[in-house]
């Protein structure tokens, strides 16, 4: 069989969105991040809004989506994507605008611009990639970073007594009233992927239907970062990260689904 | 024929009633004294009622200038004002929009530092306005008005001249400015926008190559290209924008250097000095950067200019610039109120009086 024999169209499976260029991630082999970022690609094809979208892409191993993305893109200062965000939201209303963030760059540096967009009700897709670590800049602790875990900045471990506590960040941000929606993902398994990709649906109308904040977050894994193969970088994850942030849904349509008392 | 408007306003309230006729799309602020009527008057006037000009009052100056960076993305005229703390906040905003080309306005209403410093005049941010405040090598084309009138005619200057360079505009007031009224005649109404640049991310048309905003650049070999290109443009700058003005510098011995509100009150201080038959004259510089340096120089090679005096509101800032034009051809000398002190017409004149051994 010949390589054009696979590639016909009846024999084909899955292709790579329209929306993605041919530039070579720069994401590490293993790292959640290209996943996430071709399947935002995939549904914003699937709703053919291509036209309408301008996508945010802040400081972090993110920063060079506009390389990736075959639709307007506009590069932030770190922590700053939500006030850039807004800024062209608020003048360009119909368009649908999403910002794509580390846990860094949303819950430590940027987190005032991330309350405060949420709070307004700005209606946006926020995307929200929580590692647990600073990527880019080299494996440093993150907000997120869970207690004892090893990085460059707290090689012992993180002690919470002096460092603070692992920030669990999109449940506070689910219990202010401009957010409608937040759901939490993962990108390990084809199924768990399949799930994002809904979950990224249902933000986008929701931003469509001008219904206020949609927060889609990520927990991924850094297996640069974190020092381990892509393969136990997931088993870790799926260990350690997902009992600390567990997956599903926490506010839907505006309604908190979340259990409160849940441990968090 | 077209009847003018005439209103008497006060600086901060010319600010936002001439961005609302300069067809500005958005207002991005945070209040901070002395210079928070403009987000008042935006609201109070209604802003978005009469043009659909946006204006939000942002969590801090951080997340303002971070809007404002998002809307001139996307082509849009956009403003902010604040006053110098606030300033500071918004100095690496400021530097992304040099570094990725965007226009906006951006409004120093200053106030007396360091610090919290006072909510007085102060013109302490000379420095931070023309030789930097952000990080990298970009300028800010700076105006300095002298008068509300000023203040409301360099609004939709400013904006064109952002737009004419994709480059951020200053216009660097102070308390006073903001606060005094004056009668003024208001500009006309201007369309905001109905069509944006090429470069403007504000969503692919049909057809079209995308677009994308960015001041990234990994390899040195591209970025010094960049940064060659924003220095083209500020040279272009140099040529093409120098504006000031020149008050009885035609027979003038003696030169007094001032900008903004200062240059008023030294006005005086020269017009009272020629009563007495002192040949005194005032230029002031109008555009801060790019400074006025050509013209300085030649009043330095005229043979009858004996001296110079730069006279500020600030412990002596500007003089670099004046003294660096005049490159030791002729003495100057120093004369300025700090931390918020403003200087009466006799103080001035009792300084030249003394600097220039009259
Ligand atoms: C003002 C500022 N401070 C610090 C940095 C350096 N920096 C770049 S990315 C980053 C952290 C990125 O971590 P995260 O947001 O979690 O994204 P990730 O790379 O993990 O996806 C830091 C500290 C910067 N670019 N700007
Ligand atoms: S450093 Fe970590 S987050 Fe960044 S691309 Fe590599 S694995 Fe992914
Ligand atoms: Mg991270």
């Amino acid at each position: 069989m010949d390589v054009k024999d696979i590639v016909k169209p009846e024999n084909l499976v899955y292709r790579k969105s329209r929306l993605m260029s041919d530039a070579t991630f720069n994401f590490c082999p293993g790292c959640g991040h290209g996943v996430v970022v071709r399947t935002i690609a995939e549904v914003i094809e699937e709703m053919g809004i291509e036209h309408d979208v301008i996508g945010i892409s802040p400081v972090g191993c993110s920063v060079f989506l506009y390389d990736f993305y075959k639709f307007d893109v506009v590069e932030a200062a770190h922590g700053r994507a939500c006030a850039v965000a807004t800024g062209i939201k608020r003048v360009q209303p119909d368009k649908y605008v999403f910002t794509y963030q580390g846990d860094g760059d949303l819950a430590a540096i940027g987190t005032g611009e991330t309350i405060h967009a949420c709070n307004r009700g700005e209606n946006l897709v926020i995307v929200f990639i929580n590692n647990g670590i600073y990527g880019m800049t080299g494996g440093q602790m993150a907000p997120t970073t869970l207690e004892g875990m090893k990085t460059t900045t707290c090689p012992r471990g993180r002690d919470v007594k002096t460092m603070g506590y692992p920030l669990n960040i999109t449940p506070l941000l689910a219990q202010l009233d401009g957010v409608c929606y937040v759901t939490r993902h993962s990108v390990h398994t084809p199924a768990n992927v399949r799930k994002l990709k809904k979950a990224f649906r249902q933000a986008f109308e929701n931003q469509r239907d001008k219904k206020g904040t949609s927060i889609v977050e990520v927990v991924s894994n850094c297996n640069s970062g974190w020092g381990l193969t892509p393969k136990a970088a997931n088993d870790w994850m799926i260990e350690n990260m997902f009992k600390k942030y567990p997956l599903g849904d926490m506010k839907v349509d505006g309604k908190l689904v979340m259990d409160m008392n849940a441990p968090r | 024929m077209e009847s003018k408007e005439v209103r008497l306003m006060k600086g901060n309230e010319a600010i936002a009633e001439a961005a609302i006729r300069a067809g500005a799309d958005a207002f991005y602020g945070y209040p901070i004294t002395p210079q928070t009527e403009v987000m008042e008057y935006l609201m109070e006037t209604d802003s978005y009622a009469r043009t659909g000009m946006v204006v939000l009052q942002a969590e801090s100056e951080v997340s303002a200038i971070n809007m404002v960076y998002g809307a001139a993305a996307t082509g849009h005229r956009v403003l902010t004002s604040s006053s110098s703390p606030g300033i500071s906040l918004m100095c690496e905003g400021i530097s992304y929009i040099a570094g990725a080309e965007l226009p906006c306005l951006l409004i120093n209403v200053s106030r007396g530092g360091p610090g919290l410093g006072t909510i007085q005049p102060s013109q302490a941010d000379y420095f931070q306005t023309v030789k930097g405040g952000g990080h990298g090598d970009y300028k800010l084309l700076t105006l300095a008005p002298k008068s509300v009138q000023e203040m409301a005619d360099f609004i939709a200057e400013g904006f064109d001249l952002a737009f004419k360079y994709r480059n951020p505009v200053m216009i660097l007031a102070d308390g006073a400015l903001g606060q005094m009224m004056e009668k003024i005649t208001l500009p006309e109404q201007r369309p905001r926008l109905s069509e944006y640049p090429d470069w403007a991310t504000n969503g692919t048309p049909e057809g079209k190559e995308r677009r994308f905003v960015t001041s990234l650049n990994l390899l040195p070999q591209q970025h010094e290209l960049v940064n060659q290109r924003l220095q083209a443009k500020y040279r272009q700058m140099e040529r093409e924008e120098v504006r000031f003005e020149s008050i009885m510098c035609d027979d003038a011995e003696y030169i007094v250097v001032a900008f903004g509100i200062i240059a008023r009150i030294a006005q005086k201080s020269i017009e009272q000095a020629r009563a007495k038959g002192h040949k005194i004259g005032l230029f002031r510089p109008i555009s801060l950067y790019p400074f006025p340096i050509g013209e300085i120089e030649a009043l330095s090679r005229e043979k009858r200019v004996r001296g110079f005096m730069s006279v500020e509101l600030n412990a002596g800032q500007m003089i670099e610039d004046v003294r660096l034009a005049i490159e030791g051809r002729k003495p100057i000398g120093f004369f300025g109120r700090l931390g918020g002190m403003v200087p009466t017409p006799e103080e001035i004149e009792n300084a030249l009086y003394r600097q220039f051994g009259l």
